[in-house]
């Protein structure tokens, strides 16, 4: 076993470096997908967007405006990566790299999650500004409702593995990935995966082209940057969460080890997150709204509830 | 691990005396979420992880989200500040801090009586918490069902939209 402290250093390194990469990958790949460049100047392939985008933002000015909270304004933006770093926690890299290997693995997950709306929500309502109030009001129903979908879409996971804890999950798909028999667990867990970072098919809490930038509307220089590594850092732990429960973990032929098979299948669901963005428009914040509680919830009791009894009929045989 | 549940239980008891104290409401609601996030903490140095993530999930992560959400609709500013500070003059804190200072009295002599030495924590796992819900607790489950379903729909029938006339002109003429 590897101590703890490097493992918790390591992942919070790469994790840092790739939410910083992911601003270059990003725009790289938008601006392909739309038959553009990009950012190509600074440095090799424009890797250096990424550096001066950072200096860009510890440079501008850090304004509070005079009507806002400031206790709750500061400590907003520091709530969303805070949550989504501790739900990392628990992310099973590698056989024997996990920070901490609880059994209620994907409770703790959950846990998580469910608090990060509250920097959308503080920050929204702390601005004391009326595009980041309906953002941030928009953001809190859109993730409430959101979350219970997610959680419902796990839980044919943790039936079929009969464990919370991430580990023995990935260990319980050495013979089939969970993706086949939960396909429609995987699709449920993914669209809200996407309304839970409110990536841009839902990105109606910052709706740029009706509300400005949403509940960040008043937000500046590192604040903003905040918001916005927490953004990707939400876009990779969504993808390494479906890695793990659906997609076999750290599992693959033995060419290539456990932890370059991980980021391996991690990288292409970041792909596909950004490919979304490039290609499908955002719906109406009502539509968002049905469609949650009028499909995806019954779809998911029924997933659940199907797997439950299958389960159940395959054990007493 | 002892460490851990003092220095939680100390920040449980601040927040929620901040709670009480504090004169606006969304930080005192702010206050609150903290104390819950260390009750959570309690809970989970006392051996029941289950119970101390579904504290996050439930209360801190949906309710109390739920509360402020309200709050923040309501949009209340300075000035219900002010009200609150008019309201709660050294004066009133009198008798609740009484009674608070009997039941801390009671809560000690609680304590100090119990000389046994605190039994092994054991630390209950998710599944042995599913078995007795749905093994000896059943009843108490399907009845807690209920209440919701209850709940869900008088909810439903308070919230539920009248008949849209077609115009308001056209109001007075549809209800006669």
């Amino acid at each position: 076993m590897i101590n703890a402290w490097w493992i918790i250093g390591g992942v919070l390194f790469v994790l840092l470096n790739t939410a910083a990469g992911l601003i270059w990958l990003e725009r790289r790949m938008l601006a392909l997908w739309q038959d553009r460049y990009g950012p190509n100047r600074a440095g090799p392939f424009g890797l250096f967007i990424v550096l001066a985008d950072t200096l860009k933002l510890f440079f501008k000015e850090d304004w509070i405006p005079p009507f806002a909270d400031k206790v709750v304004f500061v400590f907003a933006p520091a709530v969303v990566v805070a949550s989504v770093l501790m739900s990392f926690v628990i992310v099973p890299f590698a056989p024997n790299i996990v920070v901490a290997d609880l059994n209620i693995g994907i409770l703790f997950f959950l846990a998580m999650s469910s608090l990060g709306v509250y920097s959308i929500v503080l920050g929204g309502w702390a601005s004391n500004n009326k595009y980041a109030l309906l953002g941030a009001m928009r953001g809190a129903s859109q993730m409430i409702s959101y979350e219970v979908f997610m959680g419902l879409a796990l839980m044919g996971v943790v039936v079929l593995s009969g464990s919370f804890n991430l580990r023995e999950i990935v260990e319980a798909q050495r013979t089939v990935w969970f993706i086949v028999p939960q396909l429609l667990g995987f699709l449920i867990f993914m669209v809200a995966g996407i309304a839970e970072t409110h990536r841009l098919p839902f990105d109606i809490p910052e709706a740029e082209s009706e509300l400005v930038a949403g509940f960040h509307s008043e937000y500046s220089g590192m604040k903003f940057g905040m918001f916005f590594i927490g953004e990707y850092l939400g876009v990779t732990l969504i993808s390494a969460m479906v890695v793990t429960l659906y997609f076999g973990g750290w599992l693959g032929p033995a060419f290539l080890p456990p932890v370059v098979w991980f980021a391996v299948k991690t990288f292409a669901f970041i792909s596909l997150f950004i490919l979304l963005r490039a290609s499908m428009p955002r719906p109406r914040y009502d539509q968002l709204m049905e469609y949650g509680w009028k499909v995806l919830f019954p779809l998911s009791l029924l997933n659940l509830w199907v797997t439950a009894a299958i389960k159940l009929w395959l054990v007493s045989k | 691990m002892d460490i851990a549940f003092i220095v939680a239980a100390l920040i449980a008891v601040a927040a929620t005396v901040r709670v009480v104290t504090c004169y606006n409401i969304m930080h005192a609601l702010l206050y609150l979420v903290v104390s819950l996030l260390a009750v959570s903490v309690v809970l989970y140095t006392y051996g029941a992880p289950f119970m101390a993530v579904l504290e996050i999930i439930i209360y801190a992560g949906a309710i109390m989200v739920l509360i402020i959400f309200f709050v923040m609709m309501l949009n209340l500013g300075l000035e219900t500040a002010e009200h609150e500070k008019a309201w709660l003059r050294p004066r009133i804190w009198i008798v609740p801090g009484l009674f608070c200072i009997v039941l801390l009295g009671e809560l000690l002599y609680l304590i100090l009586q119990n000389k046994q030495p605190a039994a092994g924590i054991q630390v209950v796992p998710p599944k042995q918490v599913g078995m007795a819900l749905f093994g000896p607790y059943l009843i108490a489950v399907e009845l807690t069902g209920i209440l919701l379903m209850a709940g869900i729909v008088g909810a439903y029938h308070l919230g539920r939209q009248h008949k849209k006339t077609l115009h308001r002109f056209l109001e007075n003429n549809l209800n006669t």
